[in-house]
Protein backbone atom coordinates (compact mmCIF):
# COMPACT_ATOMS: atom_id res chain seq x y z
CA UNK A 1 0.00 0.00 0.00
CA UNK A 2 2.81 2.48 1.06
CA UNK A 3 4.07 1.67 -2.92
CA UNK A 4 1.17 3.12 -4.47
CA UNK A 5 0.91 6.16 -2.02
CA UNK A 6 4.56 7.32 -3.40
CA UNK A 7 4.62 5.97 -6.75
CA UNK A 8 2.14 6.36 -9.73
CA UNK A 9 -0.04 8.48 -8.42
CA UNK A 10 -0.42 12.08 -9.97
CA UNK A 11 -1.18 15.65 -8.13
CA UNK A 12 -4.82 16.36 -8.20
CA UNK A 13 -5.22 19.87 -8.93
CA UNK A 14 -2.68 19.73 -11.78
CA UNK A 15 -4.27 16.95 -13.18
CA UNK A 16 -7.64 18.58 -13.04
CA UNK A 17 -6.26 22.26 -14.55
CA UNK A 18 -4.68 20.22 -17.38
CA UNK A 19 -7.30 18.15 -17.96
CA UNK A 20 -9.86 21.30 -18.38
CA UNK A 21 -7.67 23.47 -20.36
CA UNK A 22 -8.03 20.65 -23.37
CA UNK A 23 -12.10 20.78 -23.00
CA UNK A 24 -12.96 24.59 -22.77
CA UNK A 25 -16.67 23.31 -24.14
CA UNK A 26 -17.56 21.17 -22.20
CA UNK A 27 -20.32 21.10 -19.05
CA UNK A 28 -18.73 20.27 -16.04
CA UNK A 29 -20.35 18.72 -13.48
CA UNK A 30 -18.68 17.97 -9.77
CA UNK A 31 -18.92 15.70 -7.16
CA UNK A 32 -19.17 17.18 -3.74
CA UNK A 33 -16.00 18.22 -1.20
CA UNK A 34 -12.56 17.78 -2.96
CA UNK A 35 -13.57 17.41 -6.63
CA UNK A 36 -15.16 20.59 -6.76
CA UNK A 37 -12.00 22.39 -5.36
CA UNK A 38 -9.80 21.03 -8.11
CA UNK A 39 -12.37 22.11 -10.57
CA UNK A 40 -13.10 25.53 -9.31
CA UNK A 41 -8.94 26.22 -8.55
CA UNK A 42 -8.69 25.34 -12.28
CA UNK A 43 -10.34 28.88 -13.07
CA UNK A 44 -14.11 28.93 -12.57
CA UNK A 45 -16.61 28.90 -15.64
CA UNK A 46 -20.21 29.24 -16.00
CA UNK A 47 -20.12 25.87 -17.62
CA UNK A 48 -19.00 24.29 -14.22
CA UNK A 49 -21.72 22.48 -12.00
CA UNK A 50 -20.47 22.62 -8.39
CA UNK A 51 -22.26 19.77 -5.77
CA UNK A 52 -21.74 20.73 -2.24
CA UNK A 53 -24.34 17.50 -1.35
CA UNK A 54 -26.30 15.38 -2.95
CA UNK A 55 -23.62 12.76 -2.52
CA UNK A 56 -23.74 9.91 -5.12
CA UNK A 57 -25.39 12.28 -7.22
CA UNK A 58 -23.08 13.47 -9.67
CA UNK A 59 -23.14 10.50 -12.14
CA UNK A 60 -26.94 10.99 -12.73
CA UNK A 61 -26.87 14.94 -13.04
CA UNK A 62 -24.26 14.21 -15.68
CA UNK A 63 -26.51 11.92 -17.81
CA UNK A 64 -29.60 14.28 -17.54
CA UNK A 65 -27.30 17.31 -19.07
CA UNK A 66 -25.67 14.57 -21.13
CA UNK A 67 -29.27 14.14 -22.92
CA UNK A 68 -30.57 17.67 -23.16
CA UNK A 69 -27.28 18.54 -24.66
CA UNK A 70 -26.24 15.95 -26.64
CA UNK A 71 -24.25 18.59 -29.14
CA UNK A 72 -21.82 19.54 -25.67
CA UNK A 73 -19.26 17.47 -24.48
CA UNK A 74 -20.30 16.71 -20.79
CA UNK A 75 -17.71 15.43 -18.33
CA UNK A 76 -18.24 14.60 -14.84
CA UNK A 77 -15.92 14.57 -12.11
CA UNK A 78 -15.92 13.30 -8.73
CA UNK A 79 -14.24 11.21 -6.26
CA UNK A 80 -14.01 7.25 -5.85
CA UNK A 81 -16.48 7.81 -2.53
CA UNK A 82 -18.90 9.69 -4.26
CA UNK A 83 -19.34 7.38 -7.02
CA UNK A 84 -19.07 4.32 -4.81
CA UNK A 85 -22.27 5.70 -3.31
CA UNK A 86 -24.15 6.18 -6.35
CA UNK A 87 -22.53 3.39 -8.29
CA UNK A 88 -25.76 2.01 -9.70
CA UNK A 89 -25.62 4.82 -12.05
CA UNK A 90 -22.76 3.66 -13.61
CA UNK A 91 -25.19 1.45 -14.73
CA UNK A 92 -28.22 3.18 -16.06
CA UNK A 93 -25.15 5.28 -18.32
CA UNK A 94 -24.04 1.61 -19.13
CA UNK A 95 -27.77 1.34 -20.42
CA UNK A 96 -28.35 4.40 -21.96
CA UNK A 97 -25.36 4.56 -23.60
CA UNK A 98 -25.13 8.71 -24.13
CA UNK A 99 -22.30 9.49 -26.82
CA UNK A 100 -21.26 12.49 -25.04
CA UNK A 101 -20.76 11.57 -21.18
CA UNK A 102 -17.40 11.23 -19.67
CA UNK A 103 -17.16 10.43 -15.47
CA UNK A 104 -13.55 11.21 -14.42
CA UNK A 105 -12.83 9.83 -11.21
CA UNK A 106 -10.21 10.98 -8.88
CA UNK A 107 -9.50 8.05 -6.51
CA UNK A 108 -7.35 9.02 -4.03
CA UNK A 109 -8.82 5.78 -1.72
CA UNK A 110 -9.86 7.99 1.18
CA UNK A 111 -12.62 9.58 2.31
CA UNK A 112 -10.82 12.98 1.97
CA UNK A 113 -13.55 15.40 3.22
CA UNK A 114 -14.13 12.97 6.71
CA UNK A 115 -10.48 12.59 8.10
CA UNK A 116 -9.21 10.37 5.14
CA UNK A 117 -10.86 6.89 6.30
CA UNK A 118 -9.92 4.23 3.41
CA UNK A 119 -12.45 3.85 0.78
CA UNK A 120 -13.31 0.41 -0.69
CA UNK A 121 -10.67 1.47 -3.82
CA UNK A 122 -7.82 0.83 -1.20
CA UNK A 123 -9.92 -2.59 0.06
CA UNK A 124 -10.28 -4.72 -3.27
CA UNK A 125 -12.39 -2.55 -5.59
CA UNK A 126 -11.60 -1.89 -9.30
CA UNK A 127 -13.70 0.61 -10.47
CA UNK A 128 -12.33 0.05 -13.83
CA UNK A 129 -13.60 -3.44 -14.01
CA UNK A 130 -16.91 -1.97 -12.16
CA UNK A 131 -17.62 0.25 -14.76
CA UNK A 132 -16.40 -2.01 -17.73
CA UNK A 133 -19.16 -4.59 -15.84
CA UNK A 134 -22.08 -1.87 -16.18
CA UNK A 135 -21.13 -1.98 -19.96
CA UNK A 136 -19.34 1.43 -20.16
CA UNK A 137 -16.85 -0.61 -22.59
CA UNK A 138 -14.49 2.46 -23.18
CA UNK A 139 -13.23 2.25 -19.20
CA UNK A 140 -9.61 3.13 -18.30
CA UNK A 141 -7.12 4.47 -15.44
CA UNK A 142 -3.93 6.21 -15.48
CA UNK A 143 -1.73 8.28 -13.18
CA UNK A 144 0.40 10.41 -15.41
CA UNK A 145 -0.58 14.15 -16.72
CA UNK A 146 0.51 12.94 -20.03
CA UNK A 147 -2.81 10.94 -20.56
CA UNK A 148 -4.90 14.70 -20.06
CA UNK A 149 -4.57 15.68 -23.61
CA UNK A 150 -5.98 12.18 -24.99
CA UNK A 151 -8.43 12.28 -22.52
CA UNK A 152 -10.00 15.88 -23.17
CA UNK A 153 -9.64 14.52 -27.17
CA UNK A 154 -11.88 11.23 -25.73
CA UNK A 155 -14.49 13.78 -24.34
CA UNK A 156 -14.61 16.56 -27.13
CA UNK A 157 -14.74 13.69 -29.61
CA UNK A 158 -18.26 12.71 -28.33
CA UNK A 159 -17.99 9.11 -29.34
CA UNK A 160 -19.79 6.83 -26.71
CA UNK A 161 -19.74 6.66 -22.90
CA UNK A 162 -15.87 6.92 -21.35
CA UNK A 163 -15.25 6.19 -17.52
CA UNK A 164 -11.60 7.32 -16.28
CA UNK A 165 -9.33 6.09 -12.82
CA UNK A 166 -7.19 8.97 -11.72
CA UNK A 167 -4.99 7.18 -9.35
CA UNK A 168 -4.64 10.67 -7.58
CA UNK A 169 -1.75 11.54 -4.34
CA UNK A 170 -3.86 11.62 -0.98
CA UNK A 171 -2.96 15.22 0.12
CA UNK A 172 -5.18 17.75 0.96
CA UNK A 173 -4.50 20.87 -0.99
CA UNK A 174 -5.49 24.13 0.05
CA UNK A 175 -9.25 24.57 0.21
CA UNK A 176 -10.36 26.77 -3.14
CA UNK A 177 -14.36 27.08 -2.54
CA UNK A 178 -16.53 27.32 -5.17
CA UNK A 179 -19.64 29.50 -5.23
CA UNK A 180 -22.69 27.08 -2.90
CA UNK A 181 -25.11 29.16 -3.50
CA UNK A 182 -27.48 26.97 -5.84
CA UNK A 183 -29.84 29.23 -7.42
CA UNK A 184 -26.96 31.43 -8.47
CA UNK A 185 -24.40 28.28 -10.18
CA UNK A 186 -27.95 27.24 -11.63
CA UNK A 187 -28.78 30.16 -13.47
CA UNK A 188 -25.87 31.14 -14.56
CA UNK A 189 -25.23 27.56 -16.20
CA UNK A 190 -28.23 27.95 -17.86
CA UNK A 191 -27.50 31.60 -19.55
CA UNK A 192 -24.21 29.98 -20.57
CA UNK A 193 -26.57 27.55 -22.47
CA UNK A 194 -28.74 30.03 -23.69
CA UNK A 195 -31.88 29.06 -21.69
CA UNK A 196 -34.08 31.39 -20.25
CA UNK A 197 -35.88 31.71 -16.87
CA UNK A 198 -39.39 29.88 -16.13
CA UNK B 1 -56.03 -6.29 -11.45
CA UNK B 2 -56.22 -6.21 -15.54
CA UNK B 3 -55.43 -9.56 -16.74
CA UNK B 4 -52.52 -9.72 -18.83
CA UNK B 5 -53.21 -8.99 -22.77
CA UNK B 6 -56.04 -6.77 -22.40
CA UNK B 7 -55.55 -3.13 -23.03
CA UNK B 8 -54.38 -0.52 -20.30
CA UNK B 9 -57.06 1.64 -18.17
CA UNK B 10 -57.84 4.43 -20.36
CA UNK B 11 -56.17 6.34 -16.97
CA UNK B 12 -52.79 5.28 -17.87
CA UNK B 13 -52.71 6.29 -21.82
CA UNK B 14 -53.99 9.64 -20.01
CA UNK B 15 -50.91 9.60 -18.17
CA UNK B 16 -48.69 9.19 -20.97
CA UNK B 17 -50.80 11.99 -22.77
CA UNK B 18 -49.86 14.39 -19.88
CA UNK B 19 -46.22 13.42 -20.10
CA UNK B 20 -46.56 13.99 -24.18
CA UNK B 21 -48.34 17.00 -23.64
CA UNK B 22 -46.52 18.60 -21.54
CA UNK B 23 -42.93 18.34 -23.22
CA UNK B 24 -41.23 16.19 -20.98
CA UNK B 25 -38.05 14.82 -22.78
CA UNK B 26 -36.74 12.55 -20.31
CA UNK B 27 -38.96 9.79 -18.03
CA UNK B 28 -36.67 8.00 -15.82
CA UNK B 29 -38.33 4.81 -13.89
CA UNK B 30 -37.73 1.72 -11.79
CA UNK B 31 -40.44 -0.16 -12.94
CA UNK B 32 -43.89 -0.84 -10.99
CA UNK B 33 -47.01 -2.52 -12.71
CA UNK B 34 -49.03 0.51 -12.30
CA UNK B 35 -46.75 2.43 -14.49
CA UNK B 36 -45.70 -0.03 -16.90
CA UNK B 37 -48.28 1.60 -20.15
CA UNK B 38 -46.45 4.76 -19.59
CA UNK B 39 -43.36 3.23 -19.77
CA UNK B 40 -44.24 1.04 -23.09
CA UNK B 41 -45.06 4.12 -24.59
CA UNK B 42 -42.16 6.47 -23.73
CA UNK B 43 -39.84 3.40 -24.83
CA UNK B 44 -41.74 3.56 -28.50
CA UNK B 45 -41.46 7.37 -28.30
CA UNK B 46 -38.34 8.45 -29.89
CA UNK B 47 -38.76 12.22 -28.82
CA UNK B 48 -38.83 10.95 -25.53
CA UNK B 49 -35.71 9.15 -23.75
CA UNK B 50 -36.19 6.70 -21.55
CA UNK B 51 -33.83 5.88 -18.49
CA UNK B 52 -34.04 2.78 -16.80
CA UNK B 53 -32.93 3.28 -12.91
CA UNK B 54 -31.26 0.97 -10.58
CA UNK B 55 -32.39 2.76 -7.67
CA UNK B 56 -34.96 5.78 -7.65
CA UNK B 57 -32.53 8.62 -6.44
CA UNK B 58 -30.84 8.48 -9.72
CA UNK B 59 -33.77 9.53 -10.73
CA UNK B 60 -33.85 12.89 -8.86
CA UNK B 61 -30.39 13.65 -9.94
CA UNK B 62 -30.80 13.09 -13.16
CA UNK B 63 -33.98 15.47 -13.29
CA UNK B 64 -31.92 17.88 -11.98
CA UNK B 65 -29.34 17.75 -14.74
CA UNK B 66 -31.77 17.54 -17.42
CA UNK B 67 -33.36 20.95 -16.04
CA UNK B 68 -29.70 22.45 -16.03
CA UNK B 69 -29.91 21.30 -19.81
CA UNK B 70 -33.24 23.06 -20.95
CA UNK B 71 -35.10 19.88 -20.51
CA UNK B 72 -37.77 18.38 -18.42
CA UNK B 73 -37.73 15.12 -17.00
CA UNK B 74 -40.17 13.22 -15.08
CA UNK B 75 -39.52 10.04 -12.22
CA UNK B 76 -41.99 7.48 -12.16
CA UNK B 77 -41.41 4.95 -9.51
CA UNK B 78 -43.33 3.14 -6.42
CA UNK B 79 -44.05 4.55 -2.96
CA UNK B 80 -41.32 2.39 -1.65
CA UNK B 81 -38.80 3.98 -4.12
CA UNK B 82 -39.96 7.63 -2.51
CA UNK B 83 -37.47 6.09 0.95
CA UNK B 84 -34.58 5.13 -1.50
CA UNK B 85 -34.59 9.05 -2.64
CA UNK B 86 -34.45 10.92 0.68
CA UNK B 87 -31.28 12.85 0.89
CA UNK B 88 -31.39 12.95 -2.32
CA UNK B 89 -34.63 15.28 -2.35
CA UNK B 90 -32.18 17.38 -0.51
CA UNK B 91 -30.99 18.69 -4.09
CA UNK B 92 -33.96 20.06 -5.27
CA UNK B 93 -34.42 22.62 -2.73
CA UNK B 94 -30.44 23.63 -2.57
CA UNK B 95 -30.62 23.92 -6.54
CA UNK B 96 -33.88 25.61 -6.76
CA UNK B 97 -35.07 23.22 -9.56
CA UNK B 98 -38.03 21.79 -10.46
CA UNK B 99 -39.30 18.32 -9.75
CA UNK B 100 -42.00 16.24 -11.32
CA UNK B 101 -42.63 12.80 -9.81
CA UNK B 102 -45.48 9.69 -10.55
CA UNK B 103 -45.88 7.61 -7.06
CA UNK B 104 -47.32 4.19 -7.43
CA UNK B 105 -49.00 3.70 -4.03
CA UNK B 106 -48.84 0.40 -1.89
CA UNK B 107 -49.16 -0.70 1.45
CA UNK B 108 -51.99 1.50 2.28
CA UNK B 109 -55.07 -0.59 0.48
CA UNK B 110 -56.13 -4.29 0.22
CA UNK B 111 -52.28 -5.13 0.34
CA UNK B 112 -51.21 -8.11 0.56
CA UNK B 113 -47.87 -7.92 1.39
CA UNK B 114 -46.78 -6.62 4.93
CA UNK B 115 -43.60 -5.51 3.92
CA UNK B 116 -45.05 -3.16 1.68
CA UNK B 117 -47.03 -1.16 4.56
CA UNK B 118 -43.92 0.38 6.44
CA UNK B 119 -42.82 2.55 3.40
CA UNK B 120 -46.19 2.98 1.57
CA UNK B 121 -47.38 4.53 5.02
CA UNK B 122 -44.91 7.33 5.79
CA UNK B 123 -44.71 7.76 1.78
CA UNK B 124 -46.61 10.96 2.03
CA UNK B 125 -45.13 12.56 5.05
CA UNK B 126 -41.80 11.67 4.05
CA UNK B 127 -42.17 13.64 0.46
CA UNK B 128 -43.91 16.36 2.71
CA UNK B 129 -40.89 16.42 5.06
CA UNK B 130 -38.25 16.56 2.31
CA UNK B 131 -40.33 20.16 1.07
CA UNK B 132 -41.92 18.23 -2.10
CA UNK B 133 -45.80 18.83 -2.37
CA UNK B 134 -48.13 16.65 -3.13
CA UNK B 135 -51.08 15.88 -4.89
CA UNK B 136 -53.05 12.45 -4.46
CA UNK B 137 -55.58 10.77 -6.95
CA UNK B 138 -57.80 8.08 -5.87
CA UNK B 139 -60.35 7.59 -9.00
CA UNK B 140 -59.47 6.86 -12.68
CA UNK B 141 -61.96 10.14 -13.52
CA UNK B 142 -59.54 12.48 -11.86
CA UNK B 143 -56.13 11.50 -13.42
CA UNK B 144 -55.62 13.24 -16.46
CA UNK B 145 -56.68 16.55 -14.71
CA UNK B 146 -54.30 15.89 -11.38
CA UNK B 147 -51.40 14.74 -13.29
CA UNK B 148 -51.72 17.38 -15.55
CA UNK B 149 -52.05 20.16 -12.77
CA UNK B 150 -49.04 18.66 -11.06
CA UNK B 151 -46.55 18.75 -14.13
CA UNK B 152 -48.00 22.16 -14.88
CA UNK B 153 -46.99 23.58 -11.16
CA UNK B 154 -43.43 21.49 -11.71
CA UNK B 155 -42.64 23.51 -14.79
CA UNK B 156 -45.08 26.66 -14.71
CA UNK B 157 -44.22 27.39 -10.94
CA UNK B 158 -40.67 25.78 -10.28
CA UNK B 159 -42.18 23.29 -7.93
CA UNK B 160 -41.37 20.30 -6.61
CA UNK B 161 -44.47 18.01 -6.90
CA UNK B 162 -45.12 14.16 -6.70
CA UNK B 163 -49.02 12.95 -7.59
CA UNK B 164 -49.25 10.05 -5.59
CA UNK B 165 -51.62 7.16 -7.77
CA UNK B 166 -53.64 5.24 -4.78
CA UNK B 167 -53.79 2.00 -4.72
CA UNK B 168 -57.63 2.04 -4.99
CA UNK B 169 -56.67 3.10 -8.14
CA UNK B 170 -54.17 0.56 -8.94
CA UNK B 171 -56.58 -1.89 -7.86
CA UNK B 172 -55.94 -5.33 -5.71
CA UNK B 173 -52.91 -6.98 -6.99
CA UNK B 174 -53.73 -10.65 -8.39
CA UNK B 175 -50.84 -13.14 -6.58
CA UNK B 176 -52.29 -16.21 -8.05
CA UNK B 177 -49.39 -17.75 -10.14
CA UNK B 178 -49.94 -19.08 -13.51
Amino acid sequence: MMVRKTQGRVDRRQFVAKLLDGMPEALVVTGLGSAAYDVFAAGDRDTNYYLWGAMGGAASIGLGLALAQPERPVVVITGDGEILMGVGSLGTIGARQPKNLTVVVLDNGHFGETGMQRSHTSMGTDLVAVAKGFGIDDSSSTASVDDCAAIARRVNSRKGPAFVQVFIEANEPPRALPPRDGPFIKNRFRAALGLKPF
Amino acid sequence: MVPKNSPAPAWQEAIFQVLKRGGIKQVAYVPDAGHSHAIRRVIADPEIDDVVLTTEEEGVALACGAWLGGQRAAVLMQSSGVGNCVNMFSLLQAADVPFFTIVTMRGEYAEFNPWQGPMGKATQAALELMGIHVLRVSSPAEVEEIVSAGLDAAFEAGERVAVLLGQNLIGRKKWERG
